[in-house]
């Protein structure tokens, strides 16, 4: 089984204390201007999903229930050959992310998958 | 050369106080929890002053001020609020240079923008709403002879705006000007990377304008945004920025059933066909600078000319000549008026963008010139600087289809037009695009063919007044920097009127 995201443990700890903060939570990837192409953390159920979205994954972060991580599904195609990992930065603003007021950023860093990786994606 | 002190310090004419209240009613106003958040200088990487970090409580603060504002300020004459939109141009035009090294104090930018671009745009577009006002007819529809609809505008009330932090105060103003031309009252919350600009503009000219007219609520996006664009209150929300918090912003739009207008960036592709190269004049030098314009304002522009486009038979003389060009950009003190490319906006986007760096370089894109980030000496040491970066690469790859707002193009060669098309219309985004060519007929038929609200020809990174700014495609909805943006800020009344004694003979 191969994952397509991840999270760091800086950034998973960042989420422990925004659960702890706000309840159970969830990201959905950005794209566009200013703060695009950032991961969006909000309160589980904040943000409508639907058809034009695609489920990427779920972190483990030991939050007491899986943190689902979504895209919308035309970005999804254009990102889908990298694996993400959800980072966290020092900085601040990012639409209405939670963890802004703590002067911290998420932060997506990425890589190629490898050949054998993707083979099991297209599978 | 001459380099600007620093504000705050002996040699500057700028005060920075210790902290900036809210703007509510006309008055500073403590924020109603009491926090204060640092403002960093991106220039050098310091906190310079405290700014109010608003809540709920200070945005109904803000509401409440607006909504008794609204209906005096919708019921004056177009020609009063011209007048006074006028007066606010002229004395921003009094301190032109003074709000241009606040604004590349706050944002980064080198001052040599700020100057000659970011506020005199920002002047001449209170003038231009000023002239569209004051212009603006409603209609009149004859339905029959004795029958007529009278159409009048009014404007919608009291509306929310959230601005980005790229260019802070000119992208205020092309929200403030019509919402104010349209006599709406408006609550309007900055970045939180660049909350100091607009106060400071405020601070300028807040007297010109009735009390509550305008108030300004600052804080983070999910403290103070959210309640602004969430509120029951408003009659209607702008908004720059991305495509997650686009949706969210309609979606709280949704429950309260009111118009948006977003702009959520683009990845503008920037063409440059043989007939460009076919002479080496004015003309071709020309089109060098366009290429290089994806480092103006350190590429942190929606429209940056991300993605250039050049055609195969002259691709290696032509990026030869651009790369010189790009080398030959300036970095250095944002003050300074020789520097051409200052400091990216927060630390963030420095991440963000030294990120992009890393998956270009992993996905196999060749680093033609750049590809680090900048280190400058003394007190820039700790600044975000990045170099300015060519990448040669696919299309399909991800700093092709991503707005890194940086100053890194993503540089592919095309055969012909049809296949210069293809790969300029296959991206998310629709914003911006660029056309270079010697051809009229060829410019005509490609503008016309490329899914984006405004192709430039022959020129780029224009923002004049009077020429319509807005996305096709996921780059989001209205149009703005043209009178047509009155209507996003105005309702109709229709009066249909019957001058007929004589009944239907229904009843």
């Amino acid at each position: 089984m191969v994952d397509r995201v991840d999270v760091t443990p800086e950034a998973a700890d960042l989420v422990r204390r925004l659960t702890v903060a706000h309840g159970p939570v969830m990201f959905h990837q950005s794209g566009g201007c200013c703060d695009g192409s950032s991961p969006m953390c909000y309160p589980d159920g904040e943000f409508m999903l639907g058809d034009a979205d695609v489920h990427l994954g779920d972190l483990d972060v030991g939050a007491g229930r899986p943190v689902q991580v979504w895209m919308s599904k035309a970005q999804f195609e254009y990102w889908k050959h990298t694996h993400l990992t959800i980072d966290v930065v020092r900085g601040r603003g990012a639409g209405f992310s939670l963890e802004a007021p703590e002067g911290v950023r998420f932060l997506i860093r990425s890589r190629l998958f490898t050949d054998e990786e993707s083979a099991a994606l297209n599978a | 050369m001459s380099v600007f002190a620093t504000p705050g310090t002996g040699g500057s004419t700028i005060e920075v106080k210790s902290r900036y209240p809210h703007y509510i009613g006309g008055e500073w106003v403590d924020p109603i929890k009491g926090g204060y958040f640092e403002n960093i200088s991106p220039v050098t990487g310091k906190a310079f002053t405290e700014i109010a970090r608003g809540t709920e409580e200070d945005v109904n603060a803000a509401l409440d001020a607006a909504h008794a504002a609204a209906p005096a300020w919708g019921r004056t004459s177009p020609a009063e609020r011209a007048n006074i939109l006028n007066k606010i141009a002229d004395r921003m035009e009094a301190n032109l240079e003074d709000l241009a090294v606040i604004e590349t104090w706050d944002n980064g930018k080198a001052v040599r923008e700020t100057l000659n671009a970011d506020i005199p745009l920002a002047v001449d577009h209170f003038r231009y709403f000023a002239g569209a006002v004051r212009a603006q007819e409603g209609g009149i529809s004859e339905i029959d002879e004795s029958t007529y609809a009278y159409h009048f505008h009014e404007p919608l009330g009291v509306v929310g705006q959230i601005i980005p932090w790229n260019f802070p105060i000119l992208m205020a103003v092309w929200k403030l000007a019509p919402a104010l031309a349209a006599g709406n009252a408006v609550v309007l919350k900055p970045a939180e990377q660049t909350p100091w600009s607009i106060l400071k503009l405020l601070e300028l000219v807040g007297d010109l304008l009735p009390a509550g007219v305008v108030n300004v609520v600052n804080g983070f996006g999910v403290e103070a945004g959210k309640p602004l664009a969430s509120s029951n209150r408003i009659a209607k929300i702008a908004f720059t920025g991305e495509t997650t918090t686009g949706r969210l912003i309609m979606q709280y739009a949704s429950q309260n059933i009111i118009p948006v207008t977003l702009e959520l960036g683009g990845k503008s592709p920037n063409i440059f066909f043989e007939d460009v190269a076919a002479a080496d004049d004015a003309f071709y030098d020309k089109a060098l600078e366009g290429f290089t314009m994806f480092a103006l304002n350190q590429g942190e522009v929606c429209t940056c000319p991300s993605r250039a486009l050049v055609q195969q038979s002259i691709f290696s003389d032509f990026v030869g000549d651009a790369v010189k060009r790009v080398e030959a950009i300036k970095q250095g003190n944002p003050l300074d008026t020789d520097t051409m490319m200052g400091a990216q906006a927060s630390n963030d986007q420095l991440e963000k963008i030294l990120s992009y760096l890393d998956i270009g370089k992993q996905e196999g894109a060749k680093v033609l010139t750049g590809g680090d980030r900048a280190y400058l000496d003394g007190d820039l040491a700790e600044g975000y600087y990045v170099q300015p970066t060519v990448f040669e690469g696919d299309n399909s790859m991800r700093i092709f289809q991503e707005e890194i707002f940086g100053p890194v193009v993503s540089l592919t060669s095309f055969n012909d037009e049809a296949d210069a098309l293809k790969i300029a219309n296959d991206t998310l985004y629709g914003l911006g695009a660029g056309v270079w060519t010697r051809d009229g007929s060829r410019a005509f038929r490609a503008g016309r063919e490329i899914q984006a609200g405004r192709v430039w020809t022959n020129c780029y990174h224009a923002y004049p007044a009077h020429a319509a700014f807005g996305g096709y495609k996921q780059s989001g909805i209205g149009r703005e920097n043209h009178k047509m943006m009155l209507d996003h800020y105005q309702q109709t009344k229709n009066l249909l009127v019957s001058y007929s004694p004589d009944k239907l003979g229904f009843f």
